[in-house]
């Protein structure tokens, strides 16, 4: 402090930019928005705050995402501009991550206050260090210079490190931060050092200025800039969990917290990809020749580990860690295709990907239960029966998250492979098709394990299954149990002989424990603890996680049903890239 | 193609998805519990539908090219279009789908959850129809796509012991075929974008597309593959023995009925639309596996004890079939091969249904474990034996009809296929004849003896099928005039692009139609 001051005068002819406050208000918004948060709560009674913390969050976020719709609808009519000293880029695509990262921020604050009341773990830091995180994801999509993209970056990671720790009562969520700093410490490092390199190479951070110079000037010993060019891709692709940067994800994922863990899926990967994509398309795109094979390999890889490795798993976090590495992979393809439509549909990638992977984990943290413990798969099973409208709204985020029709899972794949297809890069998309079914099928196990009946009640249950056995022996006998019930169907409710009941109850129960054995073995899945022995209690869903996984199971199914719009989004975000 | 203006005002295909799509939306809404409300609301559904795909098929006009096109701006920004039509080809595709879905809500019921497996079945049935009516290839796509989730759901939950076996193998093999057939349809796409500067994927506008030689062979191989699996066609077919085996009743009788046909029809649509000359290339590839397919299907199908399984491998054989006589591009033989795919999802359906109602009777399908059931449920046997019949190709029903258009249509242009494909004919007889024979002939053990008949309601559900199985057997021609036109529009595009000309044996019939 001392030093600066004595070097004020000196350092005084430097020419400080003009600040356009207006370009970086979201940001503003959500950092001012963590401070007031700190501040307010700090004078609001102790059985308050909970809710007031949440509530200015909510506004916090809402206003941030108004703004940024402002600036999007500004920037459509008055068109991109450069601000900060050329260090910050307004154009279709920095608006459109302002307007994505403050919903995620929205959504995110509705889910982890039930589990914040559930959990005993309130306190108002949590929703603050979300707001920073957030806008380190937003300074990252507007960055125009390789020294704000580190450090949104930095202000993106080093929170999300201490929200990865936040449930201090659980062992796993320390492990998971630790993990988490160690090798993002080592990331952010790499990148850092890719930045000196490139500087070194180009004489600039500025991502328009290297542009112009790489498109000025040929590099005959390029050593340099190759080396920095690959730092900044390892050092990113850590953050969006490409493989094989990938190891800290499942780790990470299955020991925090559950709302954390959307948010970190969602906010991360657009923070890094944004990154990706802008620095590597508008700024690198002359040496696409160097960098381009090298995502191929990288996309293949991502996708394929992803994908196998999530078939394996028997916990639902470390199960979705392995998909967003999936994901990653797919987005992957947008960068590889090194064209707007590429940027168009990893944007629209990133933009669906972000409401069902945090409805996802929505619906993942409540079922998690009380100390955020009980994520087996195997847990999974009978839910349809306890909890229907919880099942189906998770049955059809996964379905949509694997790809299928009339969700905005099934365009975002779409659109990517097809930017593949553009750029000619035919076997990448085969490939990518390829994983999206082995992913498809671990989606489906865990939609069906759901509607698949609990095991036997050995009170109630096995009775009629040893009945039923008998049953399905002798079905002459079986007809003196028959109960006739009122809505058996006509033709079948003749005689003694025609009885409606044996006929079905018999087959399907004297099946059952065959069934049961076959599906285990086949889908690998876990063999029954004491958790099945008695029927899981139902849970009672706060209303505020209502109300998130609403919001995200209706974006994800209307503009799936009606793309247009979502569509139309992305594809304007990129007409507008600058430059 | 032309596009023949017979729009009614009225989106009536649209419609025609729209309806079982909000059926299965409705049942979510109803109290589970209320098994008779969904059931009836499963059935009206279907029977709505029937009546508006009899409708369409009553209007559609005697003509070659697309009728009731409705084409709307989907994702304007990608190029799809909501763009749907049919001519004489698909419209008895979406008439069997229309069909076959009530009778499965009818006859194939369960207990175990009835909403949802109706509202399973609602949604399939809003798939398979709007496959069958896609312009668009995008558009299809994805409701060939949806087609899977449904399925895989029917199989999964209310099928056999080794359902989620069976399951699994079922949408791996079927997914991984689409993944081809994507990325060919964008490469076709974006090849139509580069020389025309319109970025589309109706059919109607890329038919026009040109391509290298070898481009066209890959993208009709990429194509073809997502067809093969489907269909299933020898060496795709091991996913189907499993699935139709341990598939519910009602499963079995839509996967082989109707989804089987989606990739037969995807093979007439796409493929010969836009790759004739490729098409013509491999054509003998193709008919080699549809003749290898015809055997081995006809000669596994003599050795299975499950009769689910037997019907598995005779739908391959009879897929064969259908393959050999697209194959052959001739009018005949096309004709014959899309009767062919309606005959035997007919046909099919009624078998299937029928060896479900012995299941729910015996709790078995093992032909070793069934005797002398003629005695006791003689009415099953005659419903039987006419299905059978009809399967194995007797004159006076439909699956005569269909295999002498096909066999004769093959004749004439590559006449050893045709031969050894006869051959096929007369193993069907044989595997079905003994399998007949063993669980129906013979005398009753004391369990056989007591198997209950069908009942009247059981009677009028299968109607239908059996008499639309001796209707068509004695009276084809309503449904080969109107097939005869699209397909004689197609065979001329194929001969067009490919610079060939018909034989004279079957130019009678491509002239004339089958008078």
């Amino acid at each position: 402090m001392n030093l600066a001051l004595v070097a004020l005068p000196v350092t005084q002819n430097i020419a400080t930019p003009s600040i356009r406050y207006l370009a970086i208000l979201p940001e503003i918004i959500m950092l001012g928005g963590a401070a007031l948060l700190l501040a307010i709560a700090s004078v609001v009674p102790q059985q308050l705050r909970a809710r007031v913390t949440t509530l200015l969050t909510l506004a916090v976020s809402g206003s941030a995402v108004g703004f940024a719709l402002w600036q999007w609808f500004d920037v459509q009519d008055h068109g991109a501009y450069l601000a900060l000293d050329h260090a910050v880029v307004i154009d279709g695509f920095s608006a459109l991550v302002a307007i994505l990262v403050p919903c995620a921020m929205f959504l995110t604050a509705l889910v982890s206050d039930g589990y914040m009341q559930r959990e005993g773990i309130g306190g108002p830091e949590f929703h603050a260090l979300a707001l920073v995180s957030a806008s380190g994801a937003m300074i990252m999509g507007q960055a125009n210079d390789l020294i704000l993209v580190f450090l949104g970056l930095e202000i993106l990671s080093i929170a999300l490190y201490v929200l990865a720790a936040y449930n201090h009562r659980r062992a796993a969520s320390g492990e998971a931060a630790l993990k988490y700093f160690i090798l993002g410490g080592f990331s952010s490092a790499i990148f850092i050092y890719g930045v000196a390199l490139t500087y070194g190479a180009t004489g600039s951070t500025n991502l328009i200025q290297i542009a112009d110079f790489l498109s000025k000037n040929v590099v005959t010993s390029d050593g340099l800039l190759l080396a920095g060019l690959s730092l900044l891709l390892v050092g990113l692709a850590f953050k969006v969990a490409a493989v094989p940067f990938h190891m800290w994800t499942p780790d990470v994922y299955q020991g925090s917290p559950s709302p954390v863990v959307g948010f970190m899926a969602a906010i991360a990967k657009i923070g890094g990809f944004a990154a990706l994509l802008r620095i590597f398309i508008s700024s690198l795109s002359v040496l696409g020749a160097d960098w381009r094979p090298i995502v191929y390999v990288i996309a293949i890889a991502t996708m394929l580990v992803g994908a196998v490795l999530a078939l394996v798993q028997r916990d639902v976090k470390r199960m979705l860690a392995y998909s967003s590495i999936n994901t990653a992979g797919f987005i992957l393809l947008g960068l590889q295709s090194a064209t707007a439509k590429g940027v168009s549909a990893g944007l629209y990638y990133l933009f669906t990907y972000t409401f069902m992977v945090i409805g996802t984990f929505a619906i993942v943290t409540v079922l998690g239960g009380p100390g955020d413990a009980n994520h087996e798969i195997s847990s999974y099973r009978g839910l349809a029966r306890r909890q229907p409208v919880l099942a189906l709204c998770l049955a059809l985020l996964l379905l949509a998250q694997a790809g299928a029709p009339f969700t905005t899972g099934f365009l975002a794949k779409f659109e990517v492979v097809a930017a593949a297809v553009d750029a000619h890069s035919i076997p990448l998309a085969v490939i990518a098709m390829v994983s999206a079914a082995i992913a498809a099928f671990f989606y489906l196990r865990v939609a069906v394990l759901m509607y698949t009946p609990t095991r036997a009640n050995p009170t109630s249950e096995s009775a009629e299954i040893g009945d039923a056995m008998v049953l399905g022996q002798r079905s002459s006998v079986a007809v003196a149990r028959t109960d006739f019930s009122p809505s058996s169907p006509p033709e079948m409710v003749r005689g003694p002989q025609r009885g409606p009941v044996p006929v079905w109850s018999g087959t399907e129960r004297g099946t059952m424990v065959t069934e049961r054995l076959n599906t285990e073995v086949l889908l690998n899945e876990p063999e029954a603890g004491e958790a099945d022995v008695e029927e899981p209690a139902r849970i009672a869903v706060p209303g505020a996680t209502v109300l998130a996984i609403a919001l995200c199971l209706g974006i994800t199914i209307v503009f799936g049903v009606f793309p247009a719009p979502l569509v139309d989004l992305a594809h304007k975000a990129t007409l507008l890239f600058v430059p | 193609v032309v596009v023949v203006s017979n729009s009614l005002g009225f989106p009536l295909l649209t419609v025609l998805v729209l309806v079982p799509a909000g059926g299965a939306l409705a049942l979510g809404l109803l109290p589970r519990a209320n098994r008779v409300l969904i059931e009836f609301v499963g059935l009206a559904t279907s029977l709505a539908t029937l009546g508006l795909a009899i409708a369409a098929s009553v209007l559609l006009h005697v003509a070659p090219g697309y009728q009731f096109v409705s084409s709307h701006a989907y994702a304007s920004a990608l190029g799809i279009r909501w763009e749907v039509g049919v001519d004489g080809i698909s419209i008895f595709l979406v008439l069997l789908s229309a069909v076959l879905f009530p009778i499965v809500m009818a006859g194939a019921r369960t207990r175990q959850n009835p909403r949802a497996f109706v509202a399973w079945m609602l949604l399939l049935e809003a798939a398979c129809i709007g496959s069958f009516i896609s312009l668009d290839l995008i558009l299809f796509f994805l409701f060939f796509e949806l087609t899977l989730v449904p399925s895989y759901f029917i199989i999964a939950g209310w099928g056999f012991s080794q359902r989620a076996y069976a399951a699994l193998k079922f949408f791996l093999y079927t997914f991984l075929g689409s993944a081809f057939l994507l990325v060919g349809i964008l490469v076709v796409a974006f090849i139509h974008q580069s020389q025309t500067g319109v970025l589309t994927f109706s059919l109607p506008a890329l038919e026009h597309t040109h391509f290298s030689s070898t481009t066209e062979i890959l993208l009709f191989l990429s194509f073809t593959a997502a067809f093969a699996v489907k269909a299933p066609l020898f060496p795709f077919h091991t996913w189907s023995p499993d699935a139709y085996g341990q598939a519910p009743t009602g499963g079995s009788m839509v996967l082989a009925g109707v989804l089987a046909k989606l990739g037969t029809y995807g093979i007439v649509r796409f493929d010969l639309n836009l790759f004739p000359q490729a098409s013509k290339d491999l054509a003998p590839l193709l008919l080699t596996l549809a003749v290898i397919g015809i055997l081995y299907g006809a000669i596994v199908a003599c050795a299975q004890r499950d009769m689910k399984r037997l019907m598995a491998y005779s739908s391959m054989a009879q897929i064969g079939f259908i393959v050999l006589g697209t194959f052959a591009f001739t009018s005949q033989g096309l004709t014959g091969g899309i009767l062919l795919m309606v005959n035997h999802g007919l046909i099919t359906a009624a078998l299937f249904l029928l060896i479900g109602w012995i299941y729910e009777r015996r709790k078995s399908v093992l032909v070793t474990e069934l005797r002398g059931l003629q005695g006791p449920a003689p009415i099953l046997a005659a419903l039987f034996t006419v299905a059978m019949m009809a399967s194995i190709g007797l004159p006076g029903l439909n699956g005569f009809v269909s295999e002498f258009l096909i066999l004769s249509g093959t004749f004439v242009i590559h006449r050893w296929w045709a031969v050894v494909a006869t051959a096929g004919v007369i193993l069907a007889a044989l595997y079905l004849l003994w399998a007949y024979q063993q669980v129906f002939h013979g005398k009753a053990g004391e369990v056989d003896a007591k198997t209950p008949d069908l009942g009247w309601a059981e009677r009028l559900v299968i109607a239908p099928l059996i008499i639309l199985i001796v209707l068509l057997g004695v009276y084809p021609k309503p449904v080969l005039d109107r097939i005869t036109p699209s397909v004689n529009q197609l065979v001329a595009h194929v001969d067009a692009a490919t610079n060939s000309v018909q034989p004279v044996v079957s130019r009678p019939l491509a002239q004339g139609g089958a008078r």
